[in-house]
């Protein structure tokens, strides 16, 4: 059997004469979305400030005035300003500009790695689980569940003590914190979207299961997984600030923000806007983080007419 | 009939209203400047489709904004204008002056109390009765309203009742202060049609026996027609007729109302011609200069996409915007 | 079980017995069910216990004739959006046989669900959820077409003609997205898609029951129109009384998961049997100001599925209810004289021992 709809022979013209039919361009779904971010000063701020400390991690080997890790004796704790030293000296005399810049390249790794893989594991997991349901979803829910009862705070802090202090590890752990949520999110998201009329009378036009995930389900599940994740990195660059600091993160000299403020955190009484630099950076960083998945939130939802 | 309606004071003086929304660059207007005069013990029914500004204007009548709205205009109440006061006397005003009931119930009642403890506490924070006094009257409320074995469902929390019990109760609470003027929200919209006939005859009773006026909005015109005394057909955000029910639906003079009756499906059969409007209604945001139904209208002249008409009035009491109304009879 | 109607004309008929896919032949019912149920467990706890059932369809036999428009008229609750889906295979039912026309759906003997599909569709009443936000709208149309064969480039053709005939401009609206159309324009395209699997069964769940009152009038004469010229077969679900009678040949009227009465738009109309069916018609708004309505037919709001009442599901609202009606389930019954009109009441019902047997009893006489 064709499938065509059925020449009536009325007034209407044949279904071959529409191969070679001009229709209009809309302009659809991802312009509406970028219209409206490009109308949204915060979002646009705020991607404005990370992309520059994105470039100047990135860049940091070429923007650095001295190395990160020597320091200079005669030049410690030196307020921000001094002469050579734009940002000050740390208490090895080490200058401050570079190590921030450096530091920003881990910072900004243990911020994206650990949320990027476990997006990869725990979305695809919550896809499952509220794609097919269940049994699959039972098993999938009940054991996330179960991680999912500790503060994602201690969890990492207990992953990481059992391993042992180290980049690898930090990430490891973080990864680890990080899919329980995101296979909550993603398999009520799924759930949602699954019980739509659309995806109904998809089923109902004879498509299988593949067909019905990569054509309906999926490009609606993403955009929002994807949101929630966004703001996850900027916990993520927190936590593992916070690892660090407790010494279960990356140890000294590495330059890793979250390490520096734990060492300038004597010196608080003596420059306290020394002190608190790096904190300003992770401060900012996951602000940054948190204002575009809002405003990416906003944009991408159809029901609102702008 | 009510000829007199206009001639009268209004117990509601509504003028010149206009509600917008949004910042003032992208601000869109949703209500474009009604005026009406309710009568004491009116029954007016608001008729309009979606879009068309009859709920923001309805909720205007209270003073019930979201934030960024732009209001403008007058809406006196027994003489006092409630878009000039302020938030206390406001406060003060709603529930006893003048009341409200939408069209799901559910979401004005807080799930965690009783149904019988809401009614007791409106009563006391407006009426400063006893307790006692307070609950006795709810069970007279919910009585009036014909709830059966009203003093056991006077316990029932929101969520073990049925929508039509659950509206009788919403009504209950609006009355709780006799207010002079109701206002209804799509009440029967939500319910089954042999639920909202109940509901319609109730409002109806109820209205006459306590005198008050009661501004009802729907899109169901054999809805209006059941409760209203004067029906005003609204239509991207003005009133395009508003006339005596009888009128309105009899011989409407606005080429909008009577495609819309037109096009209400009551009892047709199959092949009868059913003439329907073409288009859609207007973007609100891009509203046309001149008539805003002009572009959908079988009746336009030339004169109708240049201005707004105003508000002409034919008879007495029957008023419509438009420069080529229909014919006074059909 | 409920006889035939010819409510098709000859010429028409045979157009549709021509279809290449018909098998029955003239005088087989499109669709048959017979005595459907499905109840939805009501689950609780952390050990899912199941508490309760909710009795959405409980025993409904229905026939669909070739070429006819088949209203189903009930109130919310009364399971006929769960009968929707029961048709569609969308929900599968706990007993009960459904027959498509001569075959027995039946994924392992009979008619598989997947080739049931190709020959039935359904349009959903929320038009907005049941289009794809992030499909263009020929290609949500398409979608169908190319799950069962065709090439994208045929579907999408074919996609675009139907867009013409269902009153879209294709060369505007092919492109477009469903955030970017009226209500009234996504329900035009919800049919569009029902209609790309060329399908002989069409169900119509509340298909216009969310749209505004000039709008609704325009898609139901689109409607009548397509049925006309692609000789389908309509299922048309509804809560409005008025809109049923509009578009129906036969009106089925549904109350608590079951069928109390079926007949053709006239004998409904003019001589209705079952208490609850005059008392929805006494309901609806008369539109008439000088002829408003004076007291409700009934009182009360239907019960709750969860735990409807014993026997005659009516007799809680019922103003003749009587013994015999909480006792047993009131059979249906094919009235005299009438090949299509039967009533699920004692009172029709020769040997029920109701006390009004046959005296033609009118809920009107009671209320007023």
């Amino acid at each position: 059997m064709t499938s065509y709809a059925k020449d009536t022979g009325s007034e209407f013209p044949s279904v071959s004469s529409y191969r070679d039919l001009k229709v209009q361009e809309s302009p659809g779904y991802w312009a509406m979305v970028r219209k409206r971010i490009l109308r949204d000063p915060v979002t646009l701020i705020s991607a404005a400030i990370l992309l520059v400390i994105i470039l100047s991690a990135i860049l940091a080997p070429v923007l650095a005035p001295y190395d990160p890790y020597v320091g200079n004796i005669m030049t410690r704790m030196k307020p921000v300003g001094f002469e050579g030293h734009l940002l000050g000296t740390d208490e090895t005399g080490r200058d401050m500009l570079s190590r921030l810049l450096f530091g920003g390249r881990l910072s900004l790794i243990a911020g994206v790695v650990p949320v990027s893989i476990a997006l990869l594991i725990g979305g695809s997991l919550g896809i499952t689980a509220g794609f097919f349901g269940g049994l699959v979803n039972t098993v999938i829910m009940r054991v996330t569940d179960v991680f999912y009862a500790f503060p994602s705070i201690l969890l990492a802090i207990a992953i990481c003590g059992m391993l042992g202090t180290g980049l690898f590890n930090t990430l490891l752990s973080l990864t680890l914190v990080f899919i329980p949520p995101i296979v909550r999110i993603s398999e009520s998201v799924t759930t949602q979207v699954r019980n739509l009329d659309f995806v109904e009378a998809a089923r109902a036009s004879g498509a299988g299961s593949f067909a019905l995930m990569r054509y309906q389900v999926l490009p609606n599940v993403l955009a929002p997984i994807l949101v929630y994740t966004t703001s996850l990195v900027s916990l993520s660059i927190i936590l593992a600030a916070g690892l660090s600091f407790l010494g279960l993160g990356v140890s000294a000299p590495a330059a890793e923000w979250g390490l520096m403020l734990n060492s300038l955190r004597q010196m608080i009484y003596i420059d306290p806007v020394l002190a608190a630099l790096p904190g300003v950076l992770i401060f900012a960083t996951s602000m940054c983080f948190n204002l575009i998945s809002d405003g990416l939130r906003s944009a991408m939802d159809v029901r609102l007419k702008v | 009939m009510k000829h007199d309606i206009i001639a009268e004071p209004g117990i509601l003086e509504v003028s010149n209203l206009h509600v917008a929304f949004g910042r003032p660059k992208d601000r869109v207007s949703v209500v474009n400047g009604v005026d009406f005069s309710l009568a004491k013990g009116e029954v007016l029914g608001i008729l309009g489709e979606s879009g068309s500004g009859k709920s923001v204007m309805l909720r205007s009548l209270m003073g019930l904004f979201p934030r960024r709205t732009h209001v403008t205009g007058h809406v006196r109440l027994a003489g006092q204008d409630l878009l000039a006061m302020d938030k206390k006397t406001l406060r003060n005003i709603r529930g006893r002056d003048v009341s409200m009931i939408f069209q799901e119930p559910m979401t004005s009642f807080d799930p965690v109390f009783t149904v019988g403890r809401q009614i007791t506490e409106t009563i006391r924070r407006h009426d400063g009765v006893s307790e006692q006094d307070a609950q006795a009257r709810a069970l007279e409320l919910f009585e009036l309203v014909a709830i059966p074995s009203a003093k056991s469902r006077l316990t029932n929390y929101p969520h073990e009742m049925s929508g039509g019990m659950r509206q009788r109760v919403m009504i209950a609470l609006a009355l709780a202060c006799r207010p002079k003027v109701l206002l209804a929200d799509e009440p029967t919209t939500a319910l089954d049609v042999t639920v909202q006939i109940q509901i319609l005859l109730l409002l109806r009773e109820l209205q006459r026996e306590m005198g008050m006026s009661v501004v009802f909005v729907t899109h169901d015109i054999g809805v209006a027609a059941e409760v209203a005394d004067r029906i005003g057909v609204m239509y991207a955000g003005r009133f395009a007729e508003l006339a005596p029910t009888r009128a309105a639906i009899l011989t409407p003079r606005h080429p909008y109302t009577r495609g819309l009756l037109a096009a209400t499906i009551h009892g047709q059969q199959r092949g009868d011609h059913i003439e329907t409007i073409p288009g859609a209604p207007p973007n609100l945001a891009h509203l046309p200069t001149g008539c805003a139904f002009a572009p959908r209208c079988g009746r336009s002249v030339a004169a109708c996409t240049e201005k707004m008409p105003e508000m002409t009035v034919f008879g007495k009491t029957h008023m419509a915007r438009c420069y080529n109304p229909e014919p006074s009879q059909i | 079980m409920i006889g035939q109607v010819p409510t098709t004309g000859a010429d028409r008929m045979q157009r549709i017995l021509a279809d290449a896919r018909d098998r029955g032949g003239p005088g087989q019912p499109m669709l048959i069910l017979k005595d459907i149920k499905r109840h939805f467990p009501i689950r609780k706890g952390v050990m899912n216990r199941t508490v309760g059932h909710v009795q959405a369809v409980d025993g409904v036999s229905l026939t669909v004739m070739k070429g006819e428009i088949l209203g189903v008229v009930g109130e919310s609750g009364c399971g006929k959006s769960t009968l929707s889906r029961l048709m569609m295979r969308l929900v599968e039912p706990d007993t009960g046989e459904m027959i498509f026309d001569g075959d027995l759906v039946d994924d392992k003997v009979g008619l598989t669900t997947r080739r049931l599909r190709r020959q039935m569709q359904m349009v959903f009443q929320d038009s907005f959820s049941s289009l794809n936000p992030r499909m263009p709208i020929e290609e949500t149309i398409a979608f169908a077409p190319m799950m069962n064969g065709s090439s994208r480039s045929d579907a999408i053709a074919a996609a675009r003609a139907l867009l013409d005939q269902v009153g879209l401009s294709a060369a505007m609206f092919a492109r477009r997205y469903p955030h970017e159309l009226s209500g009234g324009q996504r329900q035009r395209v919800n049919i569009a898609r029902a209609l790309a699997v060329n399908p002989r069964v069409v169900i119509l769940d509340e298909a216009v029951s969310a749209l505004d009152k000039s709008v609704e009038a325009q898609v139901l004469q689109l409607l009548i129109r397509l049925q006309e010229e692609m000789d389908l077969t309509y299922v048309f679900v509804s809560h409005d009384l008025n809109v049923v009678r509009y578009i129906s040949d036969r009106i089925a009227v549904m109350y608590l998961g079951r069928i109390v009465e079926t007949g053709s738009v006239d004998e409904i109309w003019d001589n209705p049997r079952h208490p609850y069916t005059q008392a929805l018609l006494a309901s609806i708004p008369s539109l008439d100001p000088d002829r408003r309505t004076m007291a409700a037919p009934i009182y009360g709001d239907p019960p709750n599925p969860i735990n409807p009442p014993s026997g005659c599901r009516f007799r809680t609202r019922c103003p003749f209810a009587e013994t015999c009606c909480e006792m047993h389930d009131p059979a249906a019954v094919t009235l005299p004289g009438s090949s299509a009109h039967a009533v699920s009441c004692h009172m029709e019902n020769e040997a029920s021992g109701h006390s009004r047997v046959g005296t033609n009893a009118r809920i009107a006489e009671v209320t007023q």
